[in-house]
């Protein structure tokens, strides 16, 4: 499908005291399926906005969005999202909040082994099988994510959304957490939508970078194609002269062409 | 050389307090004709509680007896208040419309005494004992939704966001992330609660009478029996640290 998911037109503003803030303007986006797409810019520029708005978190002021043809009206299981504070329930333990979601997308043509052995799968999946019966408070930061990752996975999705997702994490655990998202991207033939500030985390995952340009009224400034071929080894591609022109194009549009306002 | 620094650290101190405690009682004793010295008190603890739940009619029953009938009205009052406060606070909480067109009420009553609402309990109800058990819902409801509806309020958007991203139904979002992120502050809510309760059941029950530890104070005092009196303080302070001690307890298993 070419079109799995489609922006057109979108405008996003805001009320604020100061009158209308707009945010974003005259976003268009189409994402095919199976397409990893990563969303860079610099802080401010409206990028979890527009996540937040394929999430149907919130709703445009103008615009539509579509996903499978069918026009985002609000939050669904069809649209995973893993949220940049991991956000699971402390007082549920890893499986719980991975049921959780389960249960709302599966309960009403399978059974209770099935709905476990879903649960089971997922977090086999980010190789947490054996944290299941512990509380969020009881794991380290890199393993909450790895959770909110299975419970997004665990339903299914359409699409998967990450804003953020590593973005808290020490370096090494983001670029083991890397490595585990590619392999199960790959597995599951996902369709993502992440947003991102790290230059090499968008080159490595993404099949396309979208550039967001500053804000207000943010738009996209650019779309920059990742030929790479996959399976992707970050250390193989560390001296990969593509992978460098890549970057150094990211890094061109970020920081020579639209500079942070704050920083020029 | 551990057991000598928990000694030092955590019995050494308030040792020192309570004997200090004791020799400025002593002083005072010793300086009053009417107040007894902590050794006659103790002498007239001792036979007290050595028949603590005798019965020679309504006016004269063991100590038991006037701290359990004490409890039990606390906990009446109590429990009522919490069956009602508690879903009170959740709507005040939750609704917004319902939050300011509570919250000018709640504000004027809260700061009134509870004691002050005892008429309208004999009123209505007609009865002493009713009329307590009133008095002690009063002072309990109102720490009960205030602390309740905070904890609504301050629930985090991120968990809201899972409820909404997840679909949830309004049930599950209640049991799975209203209840338990609210759980903490309830219990806060209840604390208050209780520590107001206890305070007032005293007060409420001298005036009220019948067979309870403020009325027994008072009876105690028109037998001009000091020494009971200063028992009667010590048993309700203790009473109520041990009512403390145990919700903070409680609250400790519910805290993420």
């Amino acid at each position: 499908m070419k079109n799995y998911v489609q922006v057109e037109n979108v405008q996003m503003s805001f009320g604020t005291r100061k009158g209308v803030f707009v945010a974003l303007k005259d976003i268009n986006l189409n994402i095919a399926r199976g397409e990893f797409i990563t969303l860079i810019g610099h802080s401010g520029c409206g990028k979890s906005t527009l996540l937040n708005l394929v999430a149907g978190l919130l709703m445009p002021s103008d615009g539509i969005l579509l996903c499978a043809d069918r026009e985002i009206g609000g939050p669904g299981p069809d649209r995973g999202v893993v949220f940049q504070n991991h956000s699971l329930l402390p007082w549920l333990t890893c499986f719980e909040n991975v049921h959780l979601a389960v249960e709302r997308v599966f309960s009403a043509t399978e059974d209770k082994a099935q709905l476990n052995q879903r649960t089971h799968e997922a977090l086999a999946l980010v190789h947490l099988t054996h944290a299941e019966q512990k509380l969020p408070n009881e794991i380290s930061g890199g393993m909450k994510q790895r959770v909110g990752i299975a419970r997004a996975l665990a339903m299914q999705p359409r699409v998967l959304l990450m804003d953020e997702p590593f973005g808290a994490l020490d370096a090494l655990t983001r670029a083991q957490l890397q490595d585990e998202l590619l392999k199960i991207v790959a597995q599951t033939n996902s369709t993502v939508i992440m947003v991102t500030h790290d230059v090499d985390e968008a080159v490595l995952l993404s099949d396309r970078i979208v550039m967001m340009t500053n804000g207000p009224a943010a738009t996209i400034g650019e779309i920059l194609g990742v030929g790479l071929p996959r399976p992707r080894n970050r250390l193989e591609l560390a001296g990969d002269p593509e992978y460098m022109r890549l970057r150094s194009e990211v890094l061109r549009f970020l920081y020579e062409r639209h500079a942070h306002p704050e920083a020029a | 050389m551990k057991y000598r620094c928990f000694f030092g650290e955590h019995l050494f101190p308030p040792l020192i307090g309570a004997v200090l405690f004791l020799v400025v009682w002593m002083i005072l004793a010793q300086s009053s004709e009417a107040l007894p010295g902590p050794l006659k008190t103790w002498d007239s603890a001792v036979a007290l509680f050595s028949d603590p739940f005798y019965n020679h009619g309504p006016n004269d029953q063991g100590i038991g007896w006037n701290i359990l009938n004490s409890l039990g009205r606390v906990g009446v009052g109590f429990g009522l208040a919490a069956l009602i406060g508690i879903p009170l606070g959740f709507i005040v909480g939750r609704v917004e419309f319902i939050d300011k067109m509570t919250s000018p009420i709640i504000s004027m009553l809260r700061p009134v005494s509870p004691l002050a609402w005892l008429p309208i309990g004999l009123l209505v109800f007609k009865a002493a004992n009713p009329a307590a058990i009133w008095v002690i819902f009063i002072s309990s409801i109102w720490p009960m939704i205030i602390n309740t509806a905070m904890g609504v309020r301050q629930l985090p958007q991120d968990y809201l966001n899972v409820a909404r991203v997840l679909n949830l139904s309004e049930w599950k979002i209640f049991t799975k992330i209203l209840f338990p992120a609210t759980l903490p502050y309830m219990l806060t809510g209840i604390r208050l609660a209780i520590g107001t309760a206890w305070l007032v059941i005293v007060a409420a029950e001298m005036l009220t009478g019948g067979v309870g530890i403020g009325f027994w104070v008072w009876d105690e005092w028109n037998n001009l029996n000091v020494e009971h009196i200063i028992i009667a303080i010590f048993v309700v302070g203790i009473v109520g640290l041990l009512l403390e001690m145990l919700l903070v307890k409680l609250a400790k298993r519910f805290s993420y």
